[in-house]
């Protein structure tokens, strides 16, 4: 039944429509329709004002649909159906015409033909309008328990905040501690907190909080289902040890012959072949790593046919001899675990860009340091014990010179976003190195000291002031060895000179990416993601925190690189977002999916090889389509390689979208 | 007689450089190719025109370009050859530039209609892409009879092979092609730094000061890092890290004096090429005989 | 007169010619965006000369910034501020040895070697000699590269 009896109410948007839009105009062609009971305009149509407006409009014109003219759907759309609603009008009666972002912001400079635009849009809208379909949301059950991906401090938070909420909390982590690129540090801006002083209570806490599961040295398989019933596989990588059994006494560590670069000291220490994460680990188990103890790469050959065993030949077993409880077996103990979950969380955290990525910065040499390897150094629990000394020859540097911006700002050769952390900790480096060599002279090469945060200014002007770190505004542009120093080739842009200075060592401020990896998962998750590894919001400013796939939340640097402030904030807001969504007994679901008409369906299943989601079957009795109200997220690819409109999206059929164009196309 | 490659020397080799020309001619000949030089070439501009509204620039390295096209359909190669690293950019860049812009290119056929339109398909290479990638190192190590085993060598590449980025032979910041090849020849290499800084050019011409300084700081360096010669290949390189130690030795006590060489001729050497008509040391202001006297 | 003309000490050229207050003060009378000769050097360059952050790179990498009155980093804020002049005046754009660095280098991809030349090309399209072809040293000993690469950067 087609409406009749339309209201639309033009929003002036302050003066972002307005200003362009001659919104009185608009009003007046659109007033002409036959099919329009009322066209007016709002100053602001999102303001209570406005929704009442709208409410108290339905009820007084009697309206059977309502199209409002205003910015985009992904900010209002849902305010104004619930304004219509409230009004006795079923909300999906309700249409947007965005002519804030598609007439008037890019024809400011042509007001009249805007106001042609906008006319067209919103006669465009009706026509869709009418014929739509009165509506009810779909409700789908929920499982009670979230998954947080990543255990780093935005992850822990996340994990911790849910449990605490009595949700059943599963944390998966791909490295065998927790703990993430926060627990490598050495100390922590503006506050100077050692993390091993305050990260260490929570990561104790995720490992005996009865609500939380913990996986590490484990990753994410495959993800199945949607909102509120996801399934997930996740694989634990094997560690030949059985950690029912593991004490994590050491003892193992010590006899193990094999010396190879550690993953947690990023290649600043070594570690054995079989190792425990670092002193402080949680879980504090040991692991062997198949791709360098000897014993295990020996029965691989022979597995692989490549080496014939002599007989009688003993193998290094020299941890598994000392090992007292026995758990030691060097089985390969991988394994696929399964687990349901309502909720995900994904806090995969960040990386930053090897020194050697810039070799005209001297990146090849031992004593170039990128900064998460130089807060190994500083790290009182680091290989150094918090006294930096250079890598090649353990001289404890008389001088030392930190580069701000290293690939970062750098669209040509690096990434074009400030990596926003780095000003604040290497200002925090720079003053832990005169804390450890007070009479070290450090160099600080910036372009910008971007201190933003609370606190944050002043630790930069502490550093000036009490520290006497040498601050010097120009980028450098080369650095290389003569004799047994690193000549930094720099400038101070302020004065207008050409600066030299010869040091010990050089820490290269290198930007920061996403994690590597984390494009895989999100590829599994089905979320957006951007080419640096930038897992991508669904609103830059109002949903930070959600992606487009219903009940997947992104948490801390995995989203944008972050401080550890910001990282627990959000891994806080992620768990409280996921919290809502579980403390329903039944999720409510927007029910303009893809429906089938069986009597037209030919079952030739085009569409069910474009949905991304699986959420179409072929019936094989009848020889049709079917689709999963709980996995169709109403995008529309079936419905476009669909060969004869069978399969279509409910509200967004055929004969709407055609006349809509219709309207959009006729020429101006 | 060897494959016959197209050539293109360039004024400077035909002159001062006779050094550079002789040791490159000479040691492809050992490789087993030919190189006949280009008919009718004219000077390539030595320095590429950077202004976007003006084609004057282009146009000489197109009309080579497009006896390139004639004479390589004659003998059946695409290939053409320069060994000065000014020559090589140039030839280089105007070609990229008239593909990249193809009303440039239009412009400038218009213009030369005395010539035939260039079509694109002449790929110009420097010796040295040309030794990895069509010689390739193993086989240039079949025919060292001299290896230069104990020379201590700062390979120096200077701007034009690296930069602008188009151009770039290898990896601008740190490049390894002459390196390798030094390498085969069973040189020594050093890391040399300033491998990719700039000699300061043709301001030899009315600053010669300014480029006494860029030489007393680029020999300075090789000499700190070990080296016992710099090696190049390109002929306004050499001239300003060669005869401008003369200022530099004037001005700067500390100064020591070292050797400039082509890489061709350290190629001529460890091919047994030493006679004075290849290698050509008088034209070296610092002379090389003594550095190299134990592979001579 | 010698070969070697531009044996001025550096700091001095546009210094001289300066009279005592205006050095330290700039005053913006139009709007940089909006100056035709600042358009003149986009044109003839291509480089949109506005999108430099000065981070100063071009400086810190450049072999001839030592002996230049105006950093190269500065070139692209005088331009910034309209003050072409000053430019003119300056010997860094004859001291640019066209060396491609700072091209390569520049996180936001302008080639300032392209407008050094600009900035000659000003002055060279009026037909200004900034060497003398017929009055060069050591023309017996010079390759032909070095003296065909100078006459093209310095005379019109």
């Amino acid at each position: 039944m087609a409406m009749k009896r339309i209201g639309v109410f033009i929003c002036h948007c302050g003066r972002n429509i307005a200003g362009t839009v001659d919104v009185k105009k608009v009003a007046e062609e659109i007033g002409k329709r036959e099919d329009v009971a009322l066209a007016t305009t709002y100053i602001f149509m999102c303001s209570e004002p406005g929704q009442k407006l709208i409410e108290e409009s339905v009820k007084k014109y009697n309206l059977d649909g309502v199209v409002v003219a205003n910015c985009s759907p992904t900010l209002h759309e849902k305010t104004m159906r619930n304004a219509a609603a409230r009004g006795g009008l079923n909300p999906y009666r309700v249409e947007i015409a965005n002519i804030r972002e598609w007439a008037a912001w890019p024809h400011e400079d042509n007001p009249e033909a805007a106001t042609r635009k906008a006319i067209r849009i919103i006669n465009a809208t009706i026509e869709k309008l009418k014929a739509n379909a009165s509506l009810e949301p779909i409700e789908v059950p929920v499982v009670r328990r979230a998954l947080v991906i990543g255990g780093g401090v935005a992850g822990i938070q996340a994990a911790l905040d849910l449990a605490d909420a009595g949700i059943e909390t599963i944390l998966v982590e791909r490295e065998p501690s927790i703990g993430g690129n926060m627990f490598r540090l050495s100390e922590t801006f503006p506050t100077l907190d050692c993390p091993q002083c305050i990260l260490t209570p929570k990561m104790n806490d995720v490992a005996q909080h009865p609500n939380i599961k913990l996986y590490t040295y484990s990753e994410v398989e495959s993800v199945e289902g949607f909102m509120g019933n996801f399934k997930v596989k996740i694989r634990k990588k094997a560690t030949y040890v059985d950690w029912d059994k593991c004490t994590g006494c050491g003892e193992c560590l010590r006899v193990c012959p094999i010396n190879v670069d550690s993953e947690f000291d990023l290649r600043m220490a070594k570690r054995k072949a079989i190792y425990i994460a670092n002193e402080q680990a949680v879980p504090l188990k040991a692991l062997i790593d198949e791709n360098t103890c000897i014993r295990l790469q020996f029965e691989k050959k022979v597995k692989e046919g490549k080496i014939k065993p002599k007989k009688n030949v003993k193998i290094c077993s020299k941890c598994a001899d000392v090992c007292e409880p026995n758990a030691i077996h060097f089985q390969n103990n991988e394994e696929i675990v399964e687990e349901e979950v309502g909720s995900i969380i994904v806090a995969t955290g960040f990386e930053v860009m090897p020194a050697e990525a810039f070799p005209e910065l001297g990146g090849k040499y031992p004593d170039v340091l990128n900064s998460l390897q130089f807060e190994r150094l500083l790290a009182p629990s680091g290989p150094t014990a918090g006294i930096p000394r250079r890598p090649s020859d353990g001289k404890v540097p008389e001088s030392i010179a930190f580069v701000h911006c290293v690939g970062s700002r750098d669209p040509q050769s690096g990434v074009p976003y400030c990596s926003r952390i780095c000003c604040m900790y290497t200002i925090k480096q720079a003053m832990l190195v005169k804390h450890a060599l007070p009479s070290t002279a450090v160099y600080d090469f910036y372009i910008d000291i971007r201190s933003n945060g609370k606190g944050y200014e002043e630790f930069y002007h502490r550093a000036k002031e009490e520290y006497g770190v040498n601050f010097i505004r120009g980028k450098v542009s080369k650095i290389y060895k003569v004799g047994d120093k690193y000549r930094v080739q720099g400038v101070d842009t302020l004065t207008g000179r050409i600066v030299e200075v010869d040091v010990d060592m050089v820490i290269l401020a290198t930007a920061a990416k996403g994690s590597e990896g984390v494009k895989d998962l999100a590829k599994k998750l089905r979320i957006p993601y951007d080419e640096w590894g930038w897992l991508k919001e669904t609103h830059l400013k109002l949903k930070p925190l959600e992606t487009p796939v219903g009940g997947v939340f992104i948490a801390g640097a995995a989203q944008f690189v972050k401080d550890i402030t910001d990282s627990v904030s959000q891994g806080s807001g992620a768990a409280a977002k996921a919290m809502a969504l579980l403390s329903k007994p039944q999720l409510e679901k927007e029910p303009l999916l893809a429906k089938v008409d069986p009597e037209i369906c030919a079952g030739c299943g085009r569409c069910k090889d474009q949905c991304a989601y699986g959420a179409i079957s072929i019936d094989p009795v009848r020889h049709v389509a079917v689709v999963n109200e709980a996995l169709c997220e109403g995008c529309g690819a079936c419905s476009a390689n669909c060969p004869t409109t069978a399969i279509q999206v409910v509200n967004f059929k055929k004969g709407q979208i055609i006349r809509a164009v219709d309207v959009l196309a006729e020429v101006f | 007689m060897g494959k016959k490659i197209m050539f293109y020397p360039g004024c400077t080799l035909k002159g001062v450089a006779k050094n550079l020309e002789d040791s490159t001619i000479e040691s492809a000949r050992i490789l087993g190719y030919d190189f006949v030089e280009l008919p009718n070439w004219t000077c390539c501009g030595a320095v590429y025109g950077l202004a976007q509204d003006s084609v004057k620039f282009t146009i000489a390295n197109v009309r080579n370009l497009i006896k390139a096209q004639q004479y390589g359909k004659e003998i059946g190669d695409n290939r053409l050859v320069a060994v000065c690293s000014m020559c090589y950019n140039n030839l280089r860049r105007a070609h990229i530039d008239v593909m990249k812009n193809r009303d440039k290119l239009h412009t400038l056929n218009i213009f030369m209609d005395e010539e035939p339109d260039y079509e694109g398909n002449i790929n110009v290479l420097h010796y040295l892409q040309f030794l990895k990638d069509d010689v390739g190192f193993d086989n240039i190590a079949k025919k060292v009879k001299t290896p230069l085993k104990g020379l201590k060598v700062a390979p120096y590449y200077g701007c034009l092979l690296l930069r602008p980025d188009e151009v770039a032979i290898d990896d601008r910041e740190d490049p390894h092609i002459m390196e390798n090849l030094l390498k085969t020849l069973g040189a020594e290499v050093v890391d040399y730094p300033l491998k990719n800084e700039c000699c300061g050019s043709y301001h030899t011409v009315d600053k010669r000061e300014y480029v006494a300084e860029r030489t007393y700081k680029l020999v300075s360096i090789a000499k700190e890092v070990g080296a016992d010669v710099i090696a190049t290949s390109c002929p306004l390189c050499f001239f300003n890290l060669d005869r401008r130690q003369e200022i530099a030795k004037q001005k700067h006590g500390d100064f020591e004096h070292m050797p400039i060489v082509y890489f061709t001729q350290l190629m001529a050497i460890a091919f047994g090429l030493k006679s004075e008509d290849v290698l050509h040391f008088d034209r070296h202001y610092i002379s090389p005989r003594e550095v190299l006297a134990p592979w001579l | 007169m010698g070969a070697c003309k531009v044996h001025i000490p550096i700091k001095s050229i546009s210094i001289q010619n300066l009279k005592v207050g205006e050095m330290m003060k700039y005053t913006i009378k139009k709007d940089p965006h909006k100056d035709e000769r600042v358009q003149e050097i986009i044109d003839i360059s291509g480089q949109n000369i506005f999108s430099c952050y000065q981070c100063g790179r071009c400086s810190s990498g450049c072999p001839m910034a030592e002996f230049m009155d105006i950093l190269p980093n500065q070139v692209f804020m005088f331009l910034q501020e309209g003050d072409v002049d000053t430019l003119l005046q300056a010997k860094t754009p004859w001291i640019c040895a066209a060396c491609f660095t700072c091209t390569v280098r520049c996180p936001v991809g302008l080639d300032l070697a392209a407008v050094m030349e600009a900035i000659r090309e000003l002055q060279l399209r009026k037909n200004y000699d900034y060497v003398d072809p017929y009055n060069v040293e050591e023309r017996d000993i010079l390759p032909p590269i070095a003296l065909v690469s100078n006459f093209r950067k310095f005379t019109p």
